[in-house]
């Protein structure tokens, strides 16, 4: 048995990934982030072994493209703040306020979040992926949610916003 | 585990959990997957008197026609397997295919002007093929008047095993090869959608 048609996988795994990379990178970058990563998911996936777990590839190829998106953004001029225009809000208020509090996290915790909440991986993946062990990936885990829930309590956004 | 891992309780559940449109990346997906030569296969399909058929192309040109019957998914699987698992869904590389196709159901075109990837088919079967293209529209040939084109008079029933896997039918008019006895004989799409193909033609 061979792999599945890669529109298998872009339907499958397409909007997860853009969660990912959302997370990972902020509304700015993230479609950049998505569209190399299938770019680069579509060019290995004939070599790809047949019994692979294609959600954590792709978590993996997604994870690298965003820290490069991160990387030659900080090489460049602040862009304007411009609206996601893949994802569609319920609210676009709310988008913008989750991405305010997920940037003010640490790179791991914010990783963590989106690998492990967004993605579904389990925490010894996540683990695989940042390094460090799963005790550890799911501290950073528990300490992301716990601060991005607290930063996005009503009280705490009505402080903000004052 | 704690409250907390669970995703029902997290708060991206509210936000990221909206509908995600990924038509205008798809696009971008299949832009740029052209330009870097990694578009191996697309497909698209078309709906017609005959039911809806799967359309299928390479760089060399139309691969596969598939009615509904052989089941796409699992004619896209195949193609996956035995061409290359780079198959997306097309944006605008089929909409010539189909326009023709439009245009042969209409009765305004009786010829398909389209490149064939013959590769899913081999040695007898790819000769009768291309026989098959000599029986003019609004014609027919007897599966023993076709063994005897493709130089093997006495290959009756291959030529019968080629029109059955013909990979392109429709295009490649298998469905012009009918019985000797005056019947019209099996057809990959089915008996009714044989007789409609014949019909439209005018042959019978």
């Amino acid at each position: 048995m061979g792999r599945e048609p890669f529109e298998v996988v872009v339907e499958r795994y397409g909007p997860m990934v853009l969660r990912v990379c959302w997370a990972v990178v902020g509304p700015t970058l993230a479609d950049d982030a998505w569209s190399e990563t299938f770019l680069a998911a579509l060019r290995a996936y004939p070599e790809l072994a047949p019994d692979s777990n294609v959600e954590a590839w792709l978590v993996t190829i997604a994870r690298n493209k965003a820290i490069d998106q991160l990387r030659a953004q900080s090489r460049r001029p602040a862009p304007t703040e411009r609206l996601p225009e893949t994802i569609r809000w319920e609210e676009h208020d709310a988008g913008l306020d989750l991405w305010d509090a997920l940037r003010r996290l640490p790179q791991k915790q914010r990783e963590t979040v989106a690998y492990h909440f967004l993605a579904g991986l389990p925490y010894t993946e996540v683990a695989r992926l940042l390094g460090g062990n799963p005790a550890s990936a799911r501290r950073a885990g528990a300490d992301g949610i716990a601060s991005l829930r607290s930063m996005l309590a009503p009280s705490a956004q009505e402080e903000r916003s004052r | 585990m704690t409250g907390q891992d669970n995703p029902e309780s997290d708060p991206f559940a509210t936000v990221l959990g909206a509908e995600v449109d990924l038509s205008r990346l798809r696009l971008r997906l299949l832009a740029e997957a052209e330009r870097d030569g990694l578009l191996d296969v697309v497909y698209r399909t078309v709906d017609a008197p005959v039911g809806r058929l799967l359309l299928a192309a390479t760089r060399r040109g139309l691969v596969r026609v598939a009615y509904e019957v052989e089941g796409h998914d699992t004619v896209l699987a195949t193609l996956a397997e035995r061409i290359s698992p780079r198959l997306l869904k097309a944006g605008s590389q089929l909409d010539a295919v189909a326009g023709q196709l439009d245009d042969y159901f209409s009765r305004v075109r009786s010829r398909f002007d389209v490149d064939l990837d013959l590769r899913l088919a081999s040695r007898f079967r790819l000769t009768v093929l291309e026989h098959l293209r000599e029986i003019p529209y609004g014609g027919t040939a007897s599966y023993a008047a076709v063994a005897a084109l493709a130089g093997s008079p006495r290959a009756v029933r291959a030529v019968g095993t080629a029109c059955a896997t013909n990979p392109l039918p429709v295009v490649v008019p298998c469905h012009r090869v009918v019985r000797s006895d005056g019947g019209i004989g099996r057809y990959v799409g089915g008996d009714d959608a044989k007789r409609t193909l014949l019909r439209l033609e005018g042959a019978i």
